[in-house]
């Protein structure tokens, strides 16, 4: 337990380590030590990332490996009860990290999925990681398109090759990131595999001017896609900075209440989230 | 035919979901669309609930739920 982490004082944005020090018993490789773990306290942060997945597909490790932290990985339901928050530097920038409870979906109407999804929806984070189970990719890949549809800033960890690999599963990932219009990158979080390239991504989709679009789902109802357009519009007249209004005005149709009650009070156009990115 | 009806240890494909709402939803999110291949692979001692392997997982559905499910059984 007495794993030596840095922690730089809050407020202060903390030096990019020295070669070898933060990074000593991690499993990266030491090229990664662009990487330096703040534990539970992200100090000073400029992006925030938020790690959504569905349950067992170990974005508590890939969470862990990134903030050096220990917490609560294990095999149970509803073990990320609410969400966990950590934070780590790359390459002498502050990250701010969300991990998020696992679910299948983001419009069931449970506690989990509404935690999730608000802090999708209201939090914007700069960058959302999707981990992936490469051994289950089909039943996987339902919440990727789900967050696709919400946001562009999307990076998919393609986790557990490994196992996937002795199960003779081979995944075609540029294939994978062409079809998704985002970066796809394969992990093997309890090995430390494919990390420095998940950083990497995480800090391009991060600092990138333009993201691709969000997904756009294109209904053969006419009646249904002219409801679609006709309330997208009004969405967007009132929330002019929202990327995503034609999802909103989809879940409105469904009659959802959380959505519903967020165009009332207005807090689906707040920037200054009450889920992220708030206190520091 | 429908999902309660599938006799353990055959196969069938969804071909629609006659429910609406949240409980179409869930069933959807569970990976149960038109198209999905399902096996009924055990049921409990009563008959209710059943335990279908879906699309790599394993998902266990009350008969209630197993009736809105159609699905036509593969070639036997």
């Amino acid at each position: 337990m007495a794993t030596p982490l840095p922690t730089p004082g809050v407020g202060r944005t903390p030096e990019p380590p020295d070669a070898g020090g933060a990074c000593a018993s991690c499993a990266l490789a030491p090229e990664a030590t662009r990487l330096a773990r703040l534990g539970l306290d992200p100090g000073r942060y400029s992006h925030v990332v938020a790690l959504a997945g569905n349950p067992n597909t170990g974005k508590s490790t890939v969470f862990n490996a990134l903030t050096g932290l220990r917490q609560h990985v294990g095999n149970w339901a509803g073990k990320t009860v609410a969400r966990a928050e950590g934070g780590f530097s790359y390459g002498g920038v502050g990250y701010r990290i969300v991990d998020l409870p696992g679910t299948y979906s983001l419009l069931s109407a449970s506690a989990d999925e509404d935690v999730a999804r608000d802090v999708l929806l209201f939090g914007r984070p700069d960058v959302t990681v999707v981990v992936v189970d490469a051994t289950r990719l089909e039943r996987n890949l339902p919440l990727v398109l789900q967050v696709r549809q919400i946001t562009g800033r999307v990076v998919v960890a393609l986790n557990l090759v490994d196992e996937a690999r002795r199960h003779g599963i081979t995944v075609d990932v540029r294939h994978l990131a062409r079809e998704l219009g985002v970066p796809v990158v394969a992990t093997a979080a309890r090995r430390g595999e494919g990390l420095p390239d998940l950083l990497a991504a995480i800090e391009q989709v991060a600092t990138t001017d333009d993201p691709p679009a969000p997904l756009r789902l294109v209904h053969h109802d006419p009646e249904l896609e002219r409801a679609v357009a006709t309330l997208a519009d009004q969405v967007a007249a009132r929330f002019p900075s929202l990327p995503n209004t034609r999802w909103v005005a989809l879940r409105l149709l469904e009659g959802d209440p959380g959505i519903e009650a967020a165009v009332r009070d207005g807090s689906l156009g707040d920037q200054a989230a009450p889920t992220v990115g708030a206190a520091g | 035919m429908t999902l309660d009806e599938l006799p353990r240890g055959d196969r069938a494909v969804v071909t629609a979901l006659d429910i609406r709402g949240g409980a179409r939803r869930r069933l959807m999110d569970l990976g149960l669309l038109p198209g999905s291949a399902v096996h009924a692979e055990m049921t409990s001692p009563l008959g209710d609930p059943t335990a279908y392997e879906i699309r790599g997982a394993l998902v266990v559905l009350r008969r209630e739920q197993a009736r809105a499910v159609h699905v036509e059984p593969e070639g036997r």
